[in-house]
């Protein structure tokens, strides 16, 4: 469990030497407390005191990454049950299992359906990180040439050698053990010789058993021989159990400060019918996994666990914000109606979708009010008619439209006067105060 | 470290609802639990999930979509057979989006007169929606809880604008009602308190803290439902144990994501697949959150999360 400041204190020299950055040992030991600076700062602890220190103030959840250099990601280290908490910090790996067995050209072929998975969402960049490549041929040198095949046809992405023969695995993990591979999986049967090769290799590996029970005490034997970056696989049999083993894992990692189970969760999805699939993985992503296997990437389901999985890691106190520009809906022209709203993410969703609605192609000027919704920002003084006539003039709009009437949302209808001084040339007209009246409002300026 | 099951233990439990009638009828909430946590507590009844039909030929649903219902959806009495009969529904929602005023602005009495009719074809339960308009819907939901007295049907939605007449009306012909905040726990919650006290039994209420899809605000609802869950089983807030609706066909179906072709976002893969994908993943995710009944629309997603809760329960 964690250490107060003054715990920590304890332990320190005491000699307010001041290397470790920090003005006196109790400021240092403060900030340890908090996690805001490392042990290994202090040049004169003794060693008695590190073990201590680093054992207790290690997260409940450990934390590491998964592949290398630029793409790699982390794993583990969330800190709460629900993500009203506080947030849920590092983003489910979303993976996809590809079986040896498969002749070269198929390989390559999902290889780089991996590689072309990206694509942008509400300013962010989303694709799948990992695949997967199953030793189901029964072939070891079947199993090199695809890990080969795979690895150079996909240069980013996360590797997981999904194979428990530690003969086998033992070569193929040679092949790209510059890529930090998570090896899949340690079982009881095969423990220990996983364990020496992830050891040898510096690579992570992940630990399957029956349920958590299980699992804690496979984890503490393999951690006992020098493995600690370990990913858990519950084995769930069906969506209840997995959700069931996720929420153990977790809750007896944070709430109790068990180390055994102490370490992110990888769930392998597969179903044969890939829209059960896409759910089952849906669940998993809500539901504390921090790598999703899947057995097929098509793109709409892409599409739909990326923006859940956004959804899901969202941090809750900080508001999503659009970008601050003159949005087109539909097709519209010069002559078509200018309405303006704050750039608060739900808002500027919930006004789109009632203009698109109302068929009538138009122009929306989203204003950077930090994520605040209209009303919101209006009392906090950032949606004010100086501002609004300043973002106006600035954002170019007067060259794309002919006409000079500017729609605002009714809750500041207030604003119409003092925004019909500051916008010269300008008409101002009060809009619905809420979004559902749009459709009608523009329906019938248009009619 | 010796390994021990970290139970939680739950003061409260959510409020058990049942509507419709005979052996048709359909019972939702009555857990003690947090979503599909089986090993702490049971879980009675699985979440429900009716089929969504209007009471005007649709307009505004992607294509993909209205083709499922093209030979039914002109008679909202054929459409409610064919939820029945076709698509084995458990429970059945009609919407009156006819009465809405910017729409064909049909009377109330125009609307209870397809709620018998829908009624007498059907042994389905039925939950009857307004146009969430909220002055007609005072009116409309008034004259349909009269038309449908004894069928004990879900009226709503009350919202805190109309929820006198709507409540009142609910208790007098025995209807079940839900009750609709916008995205905000402390909202849902008052709305539940200012119908509680005009005598409707919260046993007989269900709690709408809006929904939202994929993608456009679902985290403020997930995150919504899961406080209202905790507030009911860990504080025993007895206001917050109504069981939770998701309305989710009718936030689903507008989304780009539902409606673009894939010739012009091809990088997003099959349109008939991906709004199937994008309303099932939003069902699940309420499921996952709390909501104890879901209103859908495409059947194949319905399909599909019947059978996750085939494999959660």
């Amino acid at each position: 469990m964690a250490l107060s400041g003054i715990e920590i204190f304890k332990l320190l020299p005491k000699t307010n030497c001041k290397k470790c950055g920090f003005p006196t040992c109790l400021a240092f030991a403060m900030a340890l407390a908090q996690g805001k600076t490392e042990i290994g700062k202090c040049p004169d602890i003794s060693e008695e005191a590190k073990s201590k220190l680093s054992e207790a103030s290690a997260p409940p959840i450990r934390t590491f990454s998964l592949g290398k250099g630029e793409k790699a990601v982390k794993v583990g280290g969330e800190t709460v049950m629900f993500r009203h908490d506080k947030k849920f910090f590092n983003p489910t790996v979303l993976g996809v299992n590809i079986k040896d067995d498969l002749n070269d050209e198929e390989l390559v072929k999902r290889a780089k359906e991996v590689v072309d998975s990206e694509i942008e969402r509400v300013g962010q960049k989303l694709r799948v990180e990992a695949i997967s490549i199953e030793y189901a041929s029964n072939n070891p040198e079947r199993f090199e040439s695809a890990v080969k095949a795979v690895a150079e046809s996909a240069p980013d992405a996360i590797l997981i050698l999904n194979c428990g023969d530690p003969s086998v695995l033992e070569r193929a993990v040679k092949l790209v053990a510059d890529r930090r591979p998570l090896l899949y999986s340690a079982t009881d049967a095969n423990a220990e010789a996983l364990a020496n090769i992830a050891k040898a290799n510096n690579v992570p590996l992940a630990v399957s058993a029956e349920g958590p029970e299980a699992l804690s005490a496979l984890t503490e034997k393999i951690k006992a021989l020098g493995v600690e970056d370990l990913v858990l696989d519950p084995r769930p049999k069906n969506a209840g159990e997995m959700i069931q083993h996720n929420t153990i894992i977790r809750r007896a990692a944070l709430k109790k400060g068990f180390k055994p189970l102490g370490y992110p969760i990888i769930n392998l999805v597969t179903r044969e019918d890939s829209l059960l699939e896409a759910n089952i993985a849906a669940i998993s992503i809500a539901k504390y996994a921090s790598i999703v296997v899947l057995s097929s990437i098509e793109k709409w389901k892409n599409l739909a666990l990326f923006t859940l999985r956004q959804n899901i890691y969202t941090d809750p106190q900080v508001p999503m914000q659009v970008e601050q520009k003159i949005y087109k809906i539909g097709e519209p022209t010069p002559e078509s109606p200018l309405l303006i709203t704050t750039n608060f993410s739900l808002t500027y969703f919930i006004v789109a979708g009632e203009v698109e609605n109302s068929k009538v192609p138009s122009w929306l000027a989203v204003m950077d009010c930090e994520g605040l919704s209209v009303l919101t920002a209006w009392a906090a003084g950032k949606f004010v008619a100086s501002k609004i006539a300043n973002f106006i003039k600035e954002s170019g709009v007067e060259n794309q439209i002919k006409h000079r009437e500017l729609i605002i949302p009714g809750q500041v209808a207030i604003l119409s006067g003092a925004l019909e001084d500051k916008l010269e040339g300008w008409k101002v007209i009060v809009g619905p105060r809420e979004a559902n009246g749009i459709p009608t409002f523009l329906r019938n300026r248009a009619a | 470290m010796a390994f021990t099951l970290p139970k939680e233990s739950y003061s409260g439990k959510v409020l058990s609802l049942t509507f419709g009638k005979d052996d048709k009828a359909v019972t939702i909430g009555g857990e003690d639990t947090l979503p599909f946590l089986s090993f702490e507590g049971s879980i009675p009844n699985r979440p429900a999930i009716a089929y969504e039909i209007q009471d005007s030929p649709i307009d505004d649903w992607p294509e993909t979509l209205k083709a499922v219902y093209k030979d039914v959806s002109d008679d909202p009495v054929k459409w409610a057979r064919y939820c029945q009969d076709e698509l084995k529904a458990q429970a059945i929602a009609l919407r009156l989006v006819s009465t809405h005023p910017d729409r064909e602005n049909r009377s109330a009495d125009d609307a209870a007169k397809t709620v018998s009719e829908v009624l007498s074809a059907v042994e389905t339960p039925l939950i009857i929606l307004g146009s969430n308009h909220v002055e007609k819907d005072s009116e409309v939901l008034v004259k349909v809880s009269e038309a449908a007295s004894g069928h004990n049907c879900v009226i709503g939605k009350a919202q805190e604008g109309n929820y006198k007449t709507i409540v009142a009306a609910a208790l007098a012909h025995n209807h079940k009602l839900i009750a609709m905040s916008e995205l905000d726990i402390n909202l849902a919650k008052q709305l539940n308190i200012l119908i509680t006290q005009m005598g409707f039994d919260k046993s007989r209420l269900i709690t709408d803290p809006m929904c939202s899809a994929l993608g456009y605000g679902l985290e403020y609802t997930y995150s919504v439902m899961e406080r209202i869950r905790l507030a009911a089983l860990m504080q025993n807030d007895a206001t917050m144990q109504p069981p939770i609706l998701g309305d989710v066909g009718m936030y689903v179906w507008k989304t780009k994501e539902t409606m673009a072709e894939e010739s012009d976002v091809p990088e997003w893969g099959a349109i008939e697949e991906r709004g199937i994908a994008w309303e099932s993943i939003t069902a699940t995710s309420m499921i996952m959150a709390g909501a104890n009944l879901l209103i859908m629309r495409h059947p194949k997603a319905v399909e599909v999360v019947k059978k996750i809760i085939d494999e959660l329960i």
